[in-house]
């Protein structure tokens, strides 16, 4: 390994770069869900992460120094993930962690990370309502994806809504900031409902929706709940058209995974959609293909995971150094990077300063967004309606 | 109580009821011969589905679900003689090892699937024919859905046929009544547990290829499934073909009516208070079971 490693960053210099290598690789963890119900979302965040650090090791690395990924599974399951990032900071020796998809995963190695000072990059929009200063939140936080889709509904004139998740943390709280801002509004909640993160029995849930007559469906589903629910829907002949769906974990990817034909007309909101028109998007889009196959449909987390490395190597080159307290000083401090969803910044709590789309499900199975945010919005981890009073103090 | 939505819920109380009767029966035909807990019969089901999923690809087109279904039985069902040839014939003296061996055999086959066809898992598109629904006073029944009805009746008909007017039927039932008496009547009992491990899992093939039509499937598809099967199992007599459908169709309309008042999460709770309560009263299961194998 030692001398794959020296090989590596040797190769690394001679191609492109005027830098010093500094002393030997430098470790990074990685750790998705390889496996299990979550693998369907995990595996490419995995892809897009190792993708930056191959594009920054074929520039000369950090400090000089060639990344070396060390890839976990973390198996869909909150104590593996913990387990993992424990072996990754102990035993692998890594300086930080990219990683994380469900919000019981960020639950359960947040103690760890918190433990042994170290600084996890995680992903994926989420609930809000934490600050570690052992996190570096870049995902959408509540104000920044399940307010905007709300907003959006609202002004499209829907007043019944019906929330179905899966049942964890992230649904239920993101339903608990929807209830309070519909009854803020004065609209109606129509129905509530939770399965189990993987259940795939539709037909309650689809029968109150007969009967409760939403205007829309807001779905907090997580993983391959997504396909037996839009399947079953699709069965009963609620079709977008008569029930427009608003998802929160559908993306390009899993949209490809569960045939376009059956999400078709669906919509979502997320930081990223693969179909932004802007250089450095297309640049990222090509790059991904041309590693990944032409196939390879591209998602916010992805971006979010890709653009977390860039962040933490620009916030290790101006903390010279990859000592996480003083990396994670740095990262906060950070003047706007460009990135393939536009110039990116991170606020005082760790969380990333970035704009909401609204897209809708094309049969090619790529979002046509049909609507922004006015500008860039701020991440406020604590919704001022559900959580009053509390916010994130700056660490 | 809105009655199209109540009316409704009786129909998918059936439906779940269908589908669990489907993965659970399998399992009963194999403890009531054998007491063999088949700890692998989940991955029946993922075969199944992955079976389908294949015959899909050879055989697309509107009938292609229908070559499917004796496509995933037939090899489910050799997959199962496999088994039991290979595995649990050699361990018949040792129950607990059984249970622990086929629990390898389950890890493998998950671990084989997601190797073979990746972890993100697979997707069988219902046929056009069965798109839509048909409306009934208000509710809506999927035609989907009916069609699982109709694949479950079938089988279970099938079955209780084969039991009780063939000849092999006749064997299963003198083997089921008293082994040992069996054997000393000529009665190759090896090869009678082997039909029926066998046919236990061809039955949870066709219950992966009906599972494809509502879900996804993935290497972990027939887990979702395994756990309200072995409770079908408990809850309707251990080995009791009657008690298994009885079970079947009452935890499966436990399950609709009480999603009436809660959610699908808390339903799973209750699902499960209700058998435990169920078994504290009437330990023996719906159907009690006189067989002299599991007096012994």
């Amino acid at each position: 390994m030692a001398f794959a490693g020296r090989f590596l960053s040797l190769a690394g210099l001679l191609a492109t770069t005027p830098a010093i290598a500094a002393g030997p690789p430098v470790k990074v963890g990685v750790l998705q869900s390889l496996t299990g119900t979550m693998a369907i979302s995990e595996v490419t965040v995995k892809n897009a992460e190792l993708l930056a650090i191959a594009e920054i090791n074929a520039k000369g690395g950090v400090l000089g120094r060639q990344i070396q990924a060390v890839v976990e599974d973390g198996a869909s399951d909150p104590a593996t993930f913990a387990q993992k990032a424990g072996k990754l900071i102990q035993q692998g020796g890594v300086v930080t962690v990219f990683g994380g998809w469900t919000s019981a995963s960020r639950k359960a190695m947040l103690p760890v990370f918190q433990r042994n000072a170290s600084l996890l990059w995680y992903p994926v929009q989420f609930e809000g309502n934490e600050c570690s200063p052992n996190i570096i939140y870049t995902g959408a936080q509540p104000n920044q994806q399940i307010v905007p889709a709300l907003t959006w509904a609202t002004a499209k004139g829907h007043k019944k809504y019906f929330l179905i998740g899966s049942d964890y943390v992230f649904p239920r709280t993101a339903n608990l900031i929807l209830k309070k801002r519909i009854a803020a509004g004065k609209m109606t909640v129509a129905g509530e409902d939770y399965v189990p993160l993987g259940g795939t029995e539709f037909s309650a849930v689809i029968a109150k929706l007969r009967a409760a007559k939403p205007d829309i469906v807001f779905s907090t589903l997580n993983g391959d709940s997504n396909v037996a629910f839009f399947k079953q829907m699709a069965a009963a002949g609620l079709t977008s058209a008569k029930l427009p769906v608003m998802s929160f974990s559908i993306a390009e990817q899993e949209a490809q995974a569960m045939g376009p034909a059956l999400v078709n007309g669906s919509y979502a909101v997320w930081n990223y959609f693969q179909s932004i028109q802007t250089p450095e998007n297309k640049a990222f889009v090509a790059a991904y293909k041309a590693k990944f196959g032409a196939k390879a449909a591209i998602t916010d987390p992805m971006v979010h995971g890709y653009v977390n490395v860039w962040l933490w190597k620009a916030a290790v080159e101006k903390a010279g150094s990859f000592d996480p307290a003083r990396v994670r000083k740095a990262a906060v401090t950070l003047a706007a990077i460009p990135s393939p969803m536009g110039p990116v910044k991170l606020a005082p709590n760790q969380s990333l300063v970035q704009r909401a789309y609204v897209g809708q499900l094309q049969p090619d199975g790529q979002f046509k967004i049909v609507s922004q945010s006015p500008g860039m919005i701020a991440p406020e981890p604590y919704d001022a309606l559900a959580f009053p009073g509390k916010s994130c103090k700056p660490a | 109580m809105d009655p199209a939505l109540l009316l409704g819920q009786i129909f998918n109380g059936f439906s779940v009821g269908s589908l669990y009767l489907l993965a659970a029966l399998g399992l009963a035909l194999s403890f009531g011969l054998m007491r063999v807990i088949n700890m692998a019969h989940g991955e029946m089901l993922m075969l199944g589905g992955y079976l389908a999923w294949g015959t899909l690809q050879v055989v697309s087109g509107p009938w292609g679900i229908i070559v499917a279904l004796p496509v995933a039985f037939i090899g489910a069902a050799i997959f199962g003689a496999i088994l039991h040839t290979a595995l649990i014939a050699r361990l018949s003296a040792r129950p607990l090892d059984t249970l622990l061996a086929t629990w390898g055999v389950s890890l493998v086959l998950q671990q084989a699937a997601r190797s073979l066809f990746g972890a993100i898992g697979v997707e069988v598109t219902a046929p056009a024919w069965l798109d839509g629904a048909v409306a009934i006073g208000g509710a809506s029944l999927p035609y989907a859905r009916l069609f699982i009805l109709g694949v479950a009746a079938l089988v279970l008909g099938g079955l209780a046929l084969l039991l009780a007017r063939s000849r092999i039927g006749l064997l299963v039932r003198a083997v089921n009544q008293d082994r040992m008496m069996a054997a000393a009547t000529g009665i190759d009992v090896n090869r009678i547990d082997l039909i029926v491990f066998s046919l236990g899992t061809g039955i949870a093939g066709l219950a992966g290829v009906v599972l494809a039509l509502l879900g996804p499937v993935t290497p972990t598809v027939g887990q979702s499934y395994i756990v309200p099967a072995f409770l079908v199992v408990v809850m309707g007599g251990l080995g009791s073909i009657t008690g298994t459908v009885a079970a079947a169709l009452i935890l499966g309309l436990v399950v609709a009516l009480s999603q009436l008042a809660v959610d699908v999460s808390l339903a799973q709770v209750i699902l499960l208070v209700f058998v435990i309560l169920f078994i504290q009263v009437r330990p023996q299961g719906v159907v009690a079971s006189r067989s002299r194998s599991l007096d012994a």
